[in-house]
């Protein structure tokens, strides 16, 4: 990799070549805070919480979109930035509900970490708040655009990751929104991957299943493999008292990121449902009931072999699930080939 | 021959798919391409019945159908005319043409006859018979509809004497109400495309070091070179680039681009033309808001007939170079003037400014390499290429050259579009060419450059108007709006106004612009209410500075430039609301009382009832009192009473 040498903060740093100036930054540990940017997203430079200043460039350019040069001399913490990053934080928080008491995000919530570090207080402009009908018109995602800070985070997310495009910036001035087009979501094309919520870096997005089950730091993050197909995909179930209450990426995972699907995501309420199966059934006269996986095995096993006796293999047919890993696929369709001696074998997630 | 734009004969094999180089020169000097005079007759005769000759004994009528004079009326003017002229059998002695905007939209319908230059204005149907039995009949004055002079009183003839015509110097607008924009030959007989014809006999570097050398800088707003933005476009690679012509024109009070586009399509086509040729694009976009409908009637008219004879499409004049155009209509945000959202706009997306660099001329529309300038930026090309850059570099200041058109509108008396050169002084304008304040009311101030320029006082009226001096005072070019106030205007009111529009405006992108102007126009709406309190100048300012410092787009970083002149020319208003809760201009409602002065009531009553709201009291032959606690300052009172006896303060 070739590097260039810059001045930050006084000091003679080195950084990537082709890095941005908020890189060139984080490369040396120099912390910037940023709203809107994200790494595995564009930069659309909006939030202007990350400028700096720059010898010899006008205004206060925000770092996030600014490429850094060789022999850049760049201020990070001067009493101008400082005051204009304050500025900016305390626009937002006077646009800002602050029922910060019972918002879902309290403790992990960017804006207030930033407002506390910046010493931004309550009410620091006094006026208009948006006034956004709350859309829980689903059964996943609950949007409050009264707390969105208008980071377009969900938006990028939705087109770059997902490819979907459902949402977008809709009106102008300070009737700007974050909308679907013309529908609630419940009713748009959204298929309710989540991406936006991952992204959120305030409570203007929530899953809806997790909303007064948990406080960050109450619970517990457990990596683990989702099970619903053959992908592999690894997320955090998030766990509190014992209990599964939802799911959030892990950016560590391998083969997804922070990236899931519906099922993944807001699939795993079955864990605790009363309904739920938990031992193998058997009908007798009619009803079933409990039983032993030894029991259950013999019966499948005898009832398999008689029939293979009679009306031979291919009268068996076997039809394995997307729930399944790839393993488990495999040994279904050996199976069905080596131990009943059919071909008759088949997916549901076949296309 | 009934148009310049025919064949004079078969010899003549130009079309757009068999082009001749010579074809613009041809249409007026010749045949070039043969010898043959009753050919060159032809040619000559059709000429004259385009220009009119003095001595030809004919007359021409130019009835002005811009947007203003025909919401005035006056199609129904041309109509009349054509009627009255078959009636009274002058029909073949007078030349009717339907221009486009003279620029003194507030005399309008606008009336002029050639080739004498009377100016007769504010003409109706009604009036058109005398016209035609005198002025153009037995050539008499028509004296009640010569234009006054609002000051002296005086009737003036000729189109050229008007004060308001008189220090303009009209290069941009030169072709605006004297020719027919829908008809090609007439922006032919009148030199036109031979800037383009010059351009394709130099290299396309020689252009762009031509246009450099006039001086010519962005009329659009920023005001950055034209020469050396196309080098830059020049320079970056590809083989796919674009010129992009801006005429989003969003400025409250700027029309000058939209007059270009509707009495000039042409000058517009041929100095794009210039440019794709200098940068080596092949096609070109003009981005037009769908609120000029007219516009985009009169390009698309003048796109037609320029593809039609091969000024436009594949090989243009045989030159080997392809120009293709579009028009785009936009959709009616102010924000799409800005270039990086106009063109997002023209992809289909949102029209949102992105981040700059890269600039439009290393990945603009459709990524590629773009040139993107303003229409009157587009219109000068022409003349500079066709006159010389030394010509244009001759005119103006040192480092403002050439013409600028300014739209005067707010209380000056004249009303309209004036082009001057660079560097005359706003007194000039607004008194010489504007006619001073209306009802003789005192000058306060003058906010020029649109939502994003400032508001200067009297004491800068001297001072030159061009790009430098007016960012050294806080203000700017802009797109050369000029709103005139007079000294029964609020300045607090007047900063309110303007961020109320760019508040709408924001396009949301960045905080500091959509949630700031926001704060910004509530503490400005207060103070205009009398709620305005002490540290409300202070938070004003610092939210000012760091709007500018922070903003994404040009939208936000000017935004505060008419609070800011406002505070600096103004204050003691600002201070007058906050402390005194008083409107030193007696503007702001909610700050005004009604009283009745008792010396001068003689107590007829006439006060108490038109009062709408009954709270006017008194006995009759006694002094009236107002219940100031009820009153809604309406103002009927003042209205009513004879006898001056009602103060508003
Ligand atoms: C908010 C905003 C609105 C603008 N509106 C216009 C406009 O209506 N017309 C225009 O020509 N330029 C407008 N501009 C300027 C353009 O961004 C750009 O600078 C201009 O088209 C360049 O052309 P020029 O170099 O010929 O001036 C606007 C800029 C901003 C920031
Ligand atoms: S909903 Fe969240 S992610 Fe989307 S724009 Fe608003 S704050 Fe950003
Ligand atoms: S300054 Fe205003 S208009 Fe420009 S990007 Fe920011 S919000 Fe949009």
């Amino acid at each position: 990799m070739e590097f260039i040498t810059l001045n930050i903060d006084g000091k003679e740093v080195q950084a990537p070549k082709g890095a941005t100036v908020l890189e060139a930054c984080r490369y040396n540990d120099i912390i910037i805070p940023t709203l809107c940017h994200d790494p595995e997203l564009s930069s659309p430079g909006g939030c202007r919480l990350c400028v700096v200043e720059i010898e010899g460039m006008r205004n206060l350019p925000p770092s996030c979109v600014t490429t850094a040069g060789q022999g850049m001399v760049v201020r990070t913490n001067t009493a101008t930035v400082r005051e204009a990053r304050k500025t900016v934080l305390e626009l937002m928080v006077a646009n800002h509900p602050l029922d910060c008491m019972v918002c879902q995000k309290m403790g992990d919530c960017s804006l207030a970490a930033y407002a506390y570090e910046y010493e931004v207080a309550n009410q620091p402009f006094e006026g208009e708040k948006a006034q956004h009908p709350i859309d829980d018109s689903n059964h996943f995602i609950v949007r409050d655009m009264n707390k969105c800070i208008l980071c377009g985070k969900c938006v990028r997310a939705c087109e770059e990751i997902q490819g979907r495009s459902v949402i977008d910036f809709a009106y102008r001035g300070f009737n700007t929104e974050v909308s679907p087009a013309l529908l609630p979501l419940g009713e748009s094309d959204c298929v309710f991957c989540g991406s936006c919520v991952a992204v959120c870096p305030v409570g203007a997005l929530t899953e809806k299943n997790m909303i007064g089950k948990g406080r960050p730091w109450e619970i517990r993050k457990v990596k683990t493999t989702c099970n619903f197909c053959g992908v592999g995909c690894n997320y955090d179930l998030n766990v509190k008292d014992g209990k599964v209450i939802g799911v959030t990426g892990n950016e560590t995972s391998v083969v997804n990121g922070r990236h899931l699907c519906i099922k993944g995501r807001f699939g795993t309420d079955f864990i605790h449902s009363d309904r739920r199966i938990t031992t193998p059934l058997i009908k007798r006269d009619g009803v079933f009931v409990e039983a032993t996986w030894d029991e259950a095995l013999n019966l499948v096993a005898e009832k398999l072999t008689a029939i293979k006796e009679k009306y031979g293999p291919d009268s068996i047919a076997g039809l394995s699930s997307a729930r399944c890993t790839n393993e488990e696929n495999y040994l279904m369709q050996k199976f069905m080939r080596a131990v009943i001696g059919t071909n008759n074998v088949d997916h549901c997630a076949r296309t | 021959m009934n148009s310049l734009m025919e064949v004079c004969c078969d010899k003549c094999t130009h079309t757009p798919t068999t082009p001749c180089d010579k074809y613009i020169a041809c249409r007026t000097e010749g045949p070039l391409c043969h010898d043959d005079a009753s050919c060159k007759e032809k040619v000559q005769t059709r000429l004259k019945q385009v220009v009119i000759a003095p001595e030809s004994g004919l007359k021409q009528v130019l009835i002005c159908a811009g947007s203003g004079c025909i919401s005035s009326g006056s199609r129904k003017v041309d109509a009349a005319l054509e009627a009255e002229l078959a009636k009274q059998g002058l029909a073949d002695k007078v030349k009717i043409t339907v221009t486009g905007c003279h620029g003194f939209c507030e005399q309008g319908p606008i009336f002029i006859v050639e080739p004498e230059g009377t100016f007769y204005c504010r003409v109706q149907p009604e009036d058109v018979p005398e016209l035609v039995e005198k002025a153009l009949g037995k050539g008499e004055l028509v004296d009640r509809l010569l234009y006054k002079e609002p000051i002296t009183g005086e009737k003036v003839r000729h189109y050229q004497d008007i004060p308001f015509y008189k220090k303009q110097q009209r290069n941009v607008l030169r072709n605006c109400g004297h020719i027919d924009p829908e008809n090609m030959e007439e922006y032919i007989a009148r030199d036109g495309y031979k800037g383009f014809v010059k351009a394709l006999t130099m290299s396309p570097l020689e252009v762009i070091e031509d246009v450099k050398k006039s001086g010519l800088r962005g009329r659009g707003g920023a005001g950055f070179s034209t020469g050396q933005k196309w080098e830059f476009a020049s320079k970056s690679p590809g083989d796919e680039k674009y010129v992009v012509c801006n005429a989003d024109e969003g400025d409250p009070g700027a029309f000058m681009d939209r007059s270009v586009l509707e009495g000039d399509p042409h000058a517009v086509i041929e100095g794009m033309l210039v440019a794709g040729y200098a940068i080596g694009a092949n096609n070109g976009v003009i981005y037009v808001r769908a609120e000029y409908p007219l516009a985009i009637k009169r390009l698309k008219v003048a796109i037609d007939q320029a593809s039609a004879c091969g000024v436009l499409g594949d090989n243009v004049l045989n030159s080997g170079f392809d120009f293709h155009l579009k028009i785009k209509a936009g959709a009616g945000a102010f924000v799409c003037g800005e270039e990086t959202a106009l063109m997002a706009s023209v992809e289909g997306k949102r029209g949102m400014p992105r981040v700059r660099p890269p600039f439009p001329a290393v990945k603009g529309l459709w990524d590629k390499p773009t040139n993107i300038n303003n229409v009157e930026t587009y219109a000068n090309v022409p003349a500079i290429l066709r006159r010389g850059s030394e010509w244009y570099a001759g005119l103006g200041t040192e480092r403002s050259k050439g013409t600028k058109v300014f739209a005067l509108t707010g209380k000056v008396n004249n009303t309209g579009l004036a082009e001057v050169p660079m560097g005359v002084t706003l007194r000039e304008i607004i008194f010489d060419i504007g006619g001073g304040i209306q009802n003789g009311k005192e000058f306060k101030a003058v906010q020029i450059g649109g939502p994003s320029g400032g508001c200067l006082p009297k004491e800068m009226l001297d001072l030159p108007v061009d790009y430098d001096s007016l960012i050294k005072v806080g203000a700017m070019v802009g797109s050369g709006g000029l709103v005139t106030m007079d000294e029964t205007t609020c300045m607090v009111d007047i900063a309110r106004f303007f961020l109320n529009f760019t508040q709408k405006e924001s396009c949301g992108k960045c905080t500091p612009c959509r949630e700031g102007t926001k704060r910004m126009l509530e503490i400005l709406t207060r103070i205009t209410k009398g709620q305005g309190k002490a540290g409300d100048i202070e938070t004003l300012e610092r939210l000012a500075k760091n709007i500018q410092a922070t903003s994404l787009c040009g939208l936000g970083q000017t935004a505060p430039n008419p609070i800011l002149t406002t505070l600096k020319y103004f204050r003691h208003e600002y201070e007058a609301h906050i402390n005194e809760k008083r409107c030193p201009a007696g503007a702001c409602s909610a700050l005004l009382t009604y009283r009745i002065d008792s010396e001068k009531c003689v107590g007829c009553g006439a006060c108490a009832k038109a009062c709408p709201v009954n709270c006017i009291s008194g006995e009759l032959k006694k002094p009236y009192r107002i219940d100031a606690s009820q009153c809604i300052k309406c103002g009927t009172c003042m209205d009513k009473c004879k006898f001056g006896a009602v103060i508003k303060g």
